[in-house]
């Protein structure tokens, strides 16, 4: 209690003072009473100031007093200084928000352990392979059995998880007619007991709703999931739900917490990998492998018993690839299994965002050091105008210590203001940013938690800017010398000096922001510009499914009762959209000749498709609609060059593996499929109806059917579409409806995340050195007036003013100019990943942000540079 | 105009004692035991009286409370609290300790 007390007394000083007092009076009025003389009382009682102040030190804590006082006249320098300070607290504010809203991302993609018992111990499987195009990758798909394999194999020293891609699927509560969108991920029934979690609601999945594929027909719901769409209804359990045509028994919710393996996605629905229609796939890949290893197994030989099977797997496996290239089978027979530590999980967000969030935690970074040397320069130019000020305490007796912690005071103040201010400019701008990550058909979900770290890294965030704003100025007042100060004779250079160094700081950050921002938005603007070869404007993707597989007979005629619809003006099918990252490809080979070495991209159409994409015939015809795959082809222009030296193929047929015997009908431009990025690989479409082995047509469950309208706003056909197409056939039903253009810009969602941001950001550090260049020209003619005066009387001319004033300041940008490339080029590689056809030693890319920062630095020096002119020297003289 | 400083750093040990016998007193009032009970010998200067029971109120020893007077004017009043007893206890025991040693010393030396 004595301790809170003398505290609690800091803050009511006052109240304590006229407490005492009352009880010397009190005691003087005792003593009248007992009948002495007043005058010898107050006499015998002694100086009730000393007393006073004797008896207030002990009942307060005077360190905390002390500081209080900084606090109070810290804050009375601020309200004097009231729109210098805001802005320096704003700017302060928001590059301390943007940093903290960096780590939060960093921090919920990256560092956050998933919440089950020994995230410690988690590893994630990938293989690292020379793939068909030659270029090293890592990936970490797997097929079932092999995973079967090594899970037994490592049995008693760890458990192998597998989980699926988390993926967004059409699923039913009701009828077919009321399909909404969910994230699926089917998991090994064993996860939820080996990462020690507890249902929320119902039962978990367990080892035994995992045992034989296609039995056990379970789902478990995630509690985001359970919470947003039933509103923690406890009566879900035993209801179903429809996915395809499985229903699933939902027997739980699961724990309150646990949000799936993927940061960047909540899981909706958990379901047994056993449910999953590739689980006895030999061949696909569609599983991740965690691998939750005992305490104490060592991690190499783990790694080499399961590599071994794996590759012992595939390799029986490869038996069979007969129209593989050698090479190509070579290399990916001799993949390397890696084993990573995962303990946050694994997600292609991360894989993504990685160098993006590095990269933009770079530009941040600099922002924050672009505004503390404003606001550290503004305090400099403040802490000269209280020279004197400083010089009078230090000469009345006060101590250095006290007048350090006098000027630290006010930094924290302003860094603790601008943490605050900085928070709640994080609390918006991180879920924004997640929110703009994915499409909006695909949304990503970040759990952005408060935890410990972010606000440590909060903490060292004002502890860090408080140093940068406050070390300088405390420094110099640690080694006051009153007696120059008061004789008025201080160097002034000295202090203009540091505040010039500051500025070649500002110009080297601010060049490093500008000039990674130039190279994000060049990125942007070439994939952007990139020419796709087919035309996306005024056409409707519509991603179509059927209950039972349809003949393909059945989806022309659904595309044809398109055309009738008004306002539609070209139907066809295909089996995915150009571009929408799905793609299929094998090798092939002309007149018999061994495979080739490039991979050919294959794509089934429907006749009529070449016209509604617009993607124009060089030669030879379109499709006839009685034609079949195996049999024609049409092959693009980069096929031609690369397999008949660019002559002209039509008429001449080559052949897919398997022996399947394609003959080119036709010859068609390049148009953009797998990518937007690289070169144009070779393509051959083949026609929509495909026969089986058997000779029949094989029967299509999902396929897409694109829509090119006349309507300049196609979407708004989409519910007019969607109707057609279930009112015509019931078996049919679209599950999404995107344009053409979205699914390009899709793409590059990324790109035009990072060059929006970047250009922002470069904005914002232009905007902030330019202020900072101006007060501290301002504050130099400020006090240079009377030399300047002088020098104007004298005769100077204007060029000659313009260059004293300006010469200091214009040497220093160079230096910080110089000092930026010299950082720009030394950053630029570690980011070289995120760029497209442009590199940071390109000279445009570098003169660009030069010229912006000169065009800004002379902007700012303009107003200081005028007002130097406009001093009239009889008044300065006067003044003196 | 100088007076003997006769407490010798005692003043602690008087208050309490004092405090211990009479609950609530006020300065005035423990001023004039000290005087009343040591017959005239034993001063506590007035000023310096107050910083030491201050710091005796922040050590925890004792605590004081206003209260009014039939004058209408306000009064602290102050108590031995049980952290002040134990502490009276220590500073009885030492200040024997101490007297004896002196007492020793005058008979023997």
């Amino acid at each position: 209690m004595p301790l809170w007390s003398r505290i609690v007394n800091v803050f009511r000083a006052d109240t304590l003072n006229r407490e005492i007092d009352e009880e010397f009076e009190s005691h003087i009025a005792e003593g009248i009473a007992q009948g002495r003389d007043p005058e010898e009382v107050r006499k015998a009682f002694g100086t009730p100031l000393r007393q006073r102040e004797q008896s207030h030190d002990i009942r307060v804590v005077a360190w905390l007093e002390s500081l209080r006082a900084d606090v109070i006249f810290g804050w009375r320098q601020l309200k004097r200084n009231k729109v210098t300070f805001t802005a320096a607290v704003l700017s302060l504010a928001f590059a301390m928000g943007a940093c903290a809203s960096a780590f939060r991302l960093i921090d919920a993609l990256f560092l956050r352990p998933l919440p089950i018992a020994g995230s410690d111990r988690l590893y994630a499987l990938s293989r690292q392979a020379i793939m068909p195009n030659g270029k090293l990758k890592v990936y970490d798909g797997w097929a079932y059995p092999p995973f079967l394999l090594m899970r037994d194999a490592v049995k008693g020293e760890a458990e192998l998880i597998a989980v699926s891609y988390a993926e967004r699927m059409d699923l039913t509560y009701k009828s077919d007619q009321e399909m909404e969108k969910a994230y699926v991920q089917y998991v090994s029934g064993w996860m939820f007991d080996s990462f020690g979690l507890r249902p929320a609601l119902g039962r978990l999945l367990t080892e035994n709703d995992d045992l034989k594929p296609g039995a056990h027909p379970y789902a478990l719901l995630s509690y985001a999931y359970w919470t947003s769409r039933f509103n923690r209804d406890p009566g879900v359990i035993g209801h179903t739900l429809q996915i395809g045509n499985t229903l699933f028994e939902i027997v739980g919710v699961g724990p309150k917490t646990f949000t799936g393996t993927e940061p960047g996605t909540i899981t909706d629905v958990f379901l047994p990998t056993m449910m999953h229609p590739w689980v006895s796939r030999p061949d696909a890949d569609w599983i991740r492998t965690l691998v939750l290893v005992q305490p104490g197994v060592p991690i190499e030989p783990l790694r080499q018993k399961m590599d071994a099977v794996s590759r012992a797997f595939e390799a029986e496996r490869a038996k069979s690839f007969t129209a593989w290239p050698k090479w190509v089978l070579q290399a990916w027979l001799n993949q390397k299994m890696l084993m990573e530590p995962a303990p946050g999980g694994v997600s292609l967000m991360q894989s993504d965002y990685r160098e993006s969030l590095g990269g933009l935690g770079v530009l941040v970074a600099m922002l924050l050091l672009i505004a503390c040397a404003n606001v550290a320069n503004l305090m400099t130019a403040l802490a000269a105008a209280r020279a004197r000020e400083m010089a009078l305490r230090v000469s009345i007796g006060a101590g250095r210590g006290r007048l350090v912690q006098m000027v630290l005071v006010e930094s924290v103040l302003v860094a603790s203001l601008s943490a605050a201010l900085g928070a709640l400019f994080t609390w918006w701008s991180a879920p924004f940013i997640v929110s703009k990550i994915n499409p909006p058909d695909r949304p990503a979900h970040l759990v952005l938690s408060t935890d410990w770290r972010v606000l440590g890294f909060g903490l060292a965030l004002i502890f860090g800017v408080t140093l940068l704003l406050g070390l300088l100025p405390a420094l110099r007042v640690s080694t006051l010398e009153p007696i120059s100060v008061l004789k008025g004779g201080e160097n002034p250079h000295a202090r203009r000096r540091s505040m010039h160094w500051m500025i070649a700081a500002q110009v080297a950050f601010c060049f490093l922001v500008v000039f990674i921002a130039g190279l994000f938005v060049a990125t942007f603007q070439r994939l952007s510009n990139e020419y796709t070869g087919f035309s996306s404007q005024r056409v409707l993707a519509l991603d179509t499914n059927t209950r039972q597989n349809q003949s393909p007979v059945a989806w022309e005629q659904m595309a044809e009762r398109l055309r009738a619809v008004p306002g539609i003006e070209k139907v066809a099918l295909c089996q995915w959209p150009l571009l929408s990252g799905i793609s299929s490809n094998g090798f092939i080979s002309i007149h018999g000749a061994p495979s080739s070495n490039t991979l050919t991209d294959l794509l089934g159409v429907s006749p009529g498709w070449l016209d509604t994409m617009k993607i124009p015939l060089i030669d030879g015809r379109d499709f006839r609609p009685e034609e079949t795959s195996p049999g024609v082809a049409i092959v693009n222009q980069t096929f031609a060059k690369t397999y008949f030296h660019g002559e002209d193929p039509v008429g001449k047929s080559f052949t897919l593996s398997k022996g399947n015997v394609y003959r080119i009908v036709g010859l068609v431009h390049d148009a953009r499929y797998g990518s937007v990025r690289g070169p144009i690989e070779p393509v051959a479409y083949v026609p929509f109806r495909s026969i089986g082995k058997d000779g029949s047509l094989r029967p299509v469950g999902s396929s897409t059917l694109m829509v090119r309208t006349a309507s300049s706003n196609p979407l708004a056909l989409a519910s007019t579409l969607r109707k057609a197409v279930s009112q015509t056939n019931s078996e049919f039903r679209v599950s999404n409806i995107r344009t053409q253009q979205e699914i390009i810009e899709s793409q590059t969602v990324r790109e035009r995340l990072l060059a929006m941001l970047s250009l922002f950001f470069a904005g914002v550090a232009l905007l902030l050195a330019g202020i900072g260049l101006y007060g501290v020209l301002n504050y130099s003619v400020l006090q240079r007036q009377r030399e300047i005066g002088i020098r104007i009387a004298m005769g100077a001319r204007q060029a000659a003013i313009v260059r004293l004033v300006t010469v200091d300041i214009f040497s220093m940008i160079l230096i910080g100019a110089v000092a930026g490339v010299a950082l720009g080029m030394a950053s630029v590689q570690y980011l070289e990943t995120l760029f497209y056809q442009v590199k940071g030693t390109d000279p445009v890319m570098l003169v660009i942000p030069l010229l912006a920062i000169l065009v800004a630095a002379m902007l700012a020096a303009s107003p200081a540079v005028v007002r130097a002119l406009r001093i009239d020297p009889s008044e300065i003289l006067r003044a003196e | 105009m100088k007076k003997p400083d006769t407490l010798q750093g005692s003043l602690d040990l008087l208050v309490l004692k004092i405090l211990s016998r009479r609950p609530r007193l006020h300065g005035y009032a423990i001023m004039t035991a000290i005087k009343d009970t040591s017959r005239d010998v034993l001063r506590a200067e007035e000023g310096s009286l107050y910083p030491a029971l201050h710091r005796m109120e922040e050590a925890g020893w004792i605590r004081a409370e206003w209260i009014m007077k039939d004058s209408g004017r306000r009064a602290r009043m102050y108590e031995l609290t049980a952290i002040g007893r134990k502490q009276l206890a220590a500073e009885e025991s030492r200040w024997q300790a101490v007297s004896s040693a002196i007492n020793r010393v005058l008979r023997e030396a």
